[in-house]
């Protein structure tokens, strides 16, 4: 059989980040294909540039064996593929019939009536519960994402890909997406999932491909597979040559409990439930998970940025406050935080990055201290070997030396707790390592450190107790000598039975 | 394929230095077509706008005062525009000042000059901050988008003095819509013998040196630069984003406020209808082309004032309309806009 759409070594760098190598794949027509990795795998850029949003830096993409280039999401619109991101494009304040063909060009005319019943005609031939006047802000996540799933068949196309489609919706709503998909694969679509979710690996696919590091590991057929193997692919059965911290010996002392935090989102649903856990002084406590299960929420209150609907966090006996970060310097609380662009400002100066977080230092009366203030962050420049001036904006710094900042003017105030989210995403070798190097120094002098991160291999050999985040809840706990990867991934991916 | 894309890239040093000038140039060619239908030669007429001025005492010192409102208006945007607050209310917040002089002016006669100008400024001041005052909570209270708020609360404050200056105001005996004069010693001094150049203008020049110190040199020009260029990162950093941002918009609507004071104080001595031909407006061009500092809104509000001035007398000598300079100066504003975005985005070649 032939390949509707096939990929030919191809490799995508970002800089120095290499976020897809020498990926060889094939989709076939009536096919549902699984794209499974650990986040950070390479799934969203491969499927960006299927749809025409990133160019391969090298390698080629056939469809229908005919050599094409997708220079934008037009070109592979022209060429069949569709394709549904985690980030929805839809304009709130039109109807779903509007959104649908405002997607296609051509033509300046609306005739409302005419577009109402075609877009009705498309969702009743690919039995997709849609009204076509419903206007699309009054629609919950799981219509919205029909919607666009609704405009891509309404371009005719013959591929579909997913990216991570139920990491948004209730069970109720995966349940009716699964059907819908069963159905366009009945119907001759090709359909690739990406998803980091075992059993719904096992449901809708028939075949899985494995990405890790950027990687294609292996190609399975899901029905001679099962969810171990696919865990153990995922997340590498090796232990790579990591050097883990051997270093267990922890304080007696509690420094840190969490109790009962609980919180809701926007929409209800539940994020985080009823999370406790102590950290004790000198010891780093690691929770692993896959993103999207609760860690971005978890941080958001224990960094004083969002008030928990339930429970307390406790310093040193005293409560946290979970809304006011002033807070957080008198208690001495040093955060790192997940997304370092909302911790940094682009447009000023290394220097004014470095004080702003403990301004009142650096001013007197109101009047800031030019004078000390270049003099810290020089000194923190040195000190943290950040490859900047004072000057410079801070826009100018790369992924590392941004880190390298933000570690610097948290790690200088010599915090009791640190929170440290994703220390090193996205950041090179060398600067990963020195990250590391930094927070097992900060664990030697007494410090509780607790470590949110997606990448296992990090967690796994800072950390000195590891706890297992699924759907906002505590799975499991290990010490760290009792973690495996098999295990660790298996809870991740919600599989209770590994505990 | 062919195509365009814009990429975020900041321009390099020079390109930001020709990004203004090349903004005048677009402005001038623009202007010069319109000249070219009301049928006057362009160059004649960017003689007499941009040079003439300068050849004659009156004009040059018409420059002065004409920037004064500008300067003062420019700053008060400025102030806003640094903390990410969109304020396009300074026109009513300069019309809420000059009613507060209007208001407190008729009664400082017993008061020594000093004092009588101290209170004139305070209360334009207040009144400013007081008008800015709504739009700023709703915004920092309920996310409700400032732009449209201080937009539309400009045409109420205008529609309420214009009721004020045709009712209980009206002048009995001339019917003249003007509100009581304000007392001598709340009058501002003339700063230059024999010329309408009046104490505003200092006012002005210190407005420009408090902006500079707040944003270079305190702790809230910091904090306020960082609620302006990263809502997020900088409540991440313990900064209160509201209060900060609250506190920009009322300084901003306090100083729109006392530009208010200065013209009715410095110029008319009562409150008449179109005090302001739209100085609020233009004052979002000022600190928009000056690029919200204080070097740069001075030259912009000297340059916009010659570009006033020029194009009044312009329109005498030469029969074009005086509405010229409105046309030249939005012009301005739309290509400083271009140029700004172009300062971070380049519109680049799609390579295939
Ligand atoms: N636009 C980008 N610029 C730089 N690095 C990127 C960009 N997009 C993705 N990456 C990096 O490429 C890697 C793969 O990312 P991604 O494809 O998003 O993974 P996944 O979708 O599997 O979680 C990550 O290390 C990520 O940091
Ligand atoms: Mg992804």
């Amino acid at each position: 059989m032939q390949a509707l759409v096939k990929l030919e070594n191809i490799s995508k760098y970002f800089g120095s980040v290499i976020a897809n190598e020498n990926i060889h794949l094939e989709i076939f027509s009536g096919e549902a294909l699984a794209l499974l990795g650990e986040n950070g795998a390479g799934k969203t850029t491969l499927s960006k540039m299927l749809f025409g949003m990133y160019k391969p830096s090298q390698g080629a993409i056939y469809i229908n064996n005919r050599a094409v280039k997708l220079n934008s999401p037009k070109d592979a619109i022209d060429h069949g593929i569709g394709f549904v991101s985690q980030h929805f494009s839809l304009v709130p304040s039109l109807s779903v019939a509007e959104n649908v063909v405002l997607a296609k060009e051509g033509g300046a005319i609306l005739d409302l009536k005419k577009i109402n019943e075609q877009v009705a005609a498309t969702a009743k031939k690919f039995g997709l519960s849609l009204k076509p006047q419903a206007i699309v802000s009054e629609l919950s996540v799981g219509e919205q994402q029909r919607v666009e799933i609704l405009k891509a068949l309404y371009r005719e196309c013959k591929l579909l890909i997913l990216d991570e489609p139920t990491a948004v919706l209730t069970p109720q709503d995966v349940r009716a997406l699964f059907k819908t998909l069963k159905s366009l694969q009945e119907k001759g679509l090709a359909i690739i999932i990406i998803t980091h979710k075992l059993d719904e690996v096992i449901e809708i696919s028939d075949r899985v491909a494995i990405l890790r590091h950027g990687k294609l590991v292996s190609t399975e057929i899901t029905k001679e597979t099962n969810a171990r193997a696919l865990a153990n692919l995922m997340v590498g059965r090796d232990t790579i040559a990591v050097s883990r911290n051997t270093d267990h010996r922890v304080d007696e002392q509690i420094l840190f409990a969490v109790k009962d935090l609980s919180l809701k989102n926007k929409r209800g649903l539940k994020v985080l439930k009823d999370i406790s856990f102590n950290i004790h002084a000198s010891e780093i406590l690691g929770i692993a998970g896959v993103a999207g299960n609760g860690q971005t929420e978890l941080l958001r209150v224990l960094n004083g940025l969002q008030k928990p609907d339930r429970g307390e966090a406790v310093l040193a006996k005293q409560k946290l406050s979970f809304n006011d970060s002033q807070h957080y310097n008198n208690l001495q609380i040093g955060r790192i935080p997940e997304d370092r662009h909302k911790a940094t400002i682009a447009d000023l100066s290394v220097a004014e990055n470095l004080v702003l977080e403990h301004i009142e230092d650096f001013s007197k009366a109101g009047q800031l201290s030019k004078k000390a203030i270049n003099q810290y962050a020089n000194k923190l420049i040195k000190d943290f070997q950040i490859k900047a001036k004072a000057n410079d904006k801070a826009r100018t710094l790369s992924g590392g030396n941004l880190q390298k900042l933000i570690l610097a003017r948290t790690l200088a105030k010599e915090p009791k707790l640190l929170i440290v989210a994703q220390p090193t995403r996205g950041v090179d070798v060398g600067a990963s390592e020195y990250v590391h190097q930094k927070l097992l120094e900060q664990k030697r002098n007494g410090a509780a450190i607790l470590l949110i991160s997606d990448d296992l291999d990090e967690v796994m050999r800072l950390s000195d107790r590891i706890l297992v985040i699924y759907e906002g809840e505590i799975m499991a706990e290990f010490a760290a000598e009792d973690a495996s990867r098999e295990g660790l991934g298996l809870l991740m991916a919600g599989n209770r039975d590994a505990a | 394929m062919f195509g365009l894309k814009i990429e975020r890239a900041p321009a390099s040093l020079l390109q930001r230095f020709m990004i203004p000038i090349i903004a005048v140039a677009i402005t001038f060619i623009l202007a010069s077509i319109l000249i070219l239908i009301a049928g006057a030669n362009p160059l004649e007429v960017f003689y007499e706008i941009l040079f003439k001025p300068f050849t004659k005492r009156t004009s040059r010192i018409e420059i002065l005062v004409q920037a004064t409102p500008l300067i003062l208006t420019g700053v008060a945007v400025a102030f806003a525009f640094s903390a990410g607050y969109y304020n396009i209310g300074a026109e009513g917040q300069l019309y809420a000042g000059a009613l507060a002089a209007a208001l407190v002016g008729p009664k400082l006669a017993p008061l020594p000059q000093f004092m009588a100008i101290i209170i004139m400024l305070l209360a334009g001041f207040i009144a400013g901050a007081l008008w800015a005052l709504l739009p700023a909570l709703l915004k920092v209270k309920l996310q409700v988008d400032e732009v449209v708020t201080t937009l539309l609360l400009n045409s109420v404050i205008l529609f309420f003095i214009s009721a004020l200056l045709n009712g209980i105001w009206r002048d009995p005996i001339s019917g003249w819509p003007k509100s009581p004069a304000i007392a001598r010693s709340a009058e501002f001094p003339q700063i230059m013998a024999r010329s309408r150049l009046h104490f505003g203008f200092i006012i002005a020049l210190l407005s420009l040196l408090a902006l500079w110190w707040v944003l270079k040199r305190t702790r809230f020009g910091l904090e306020l630069k960082a609620v302006g260029l990263g809502k997020e990162a900088a409540r991440f950093m313990n900064i209160k984003v509201a209060k900060t941002m609250l506190a920009a918009a009322l300084i901003s609507g306090g100083i729109a406020g006392i530009a208010g004071v200065s013209e009715v104080a410095g110029l008319h001595h009562y409150l008449i209808d179109g005090i302001s031909p739209g100085y609020g407006y233009t004052g979002i061009i000022v600190a928009t082309f000056g690029s919200l500092n204080a070097l740069g809104i001075a030259f912009a509000g000297l340059f916009l004032a010659l570009i006033d001035t020029g194009s009044l007398s312009a329109s005498r000598s030469l029969g074009i309309p005086a509405y010229l300079g409105d046309v030249i100066q939005a012009t301005l504003l739309l290509a400083t806009l271009v140029a700004l975005l172009l300062n971070n985005y380049q519109i680049r070649r799609k390579d295939a």
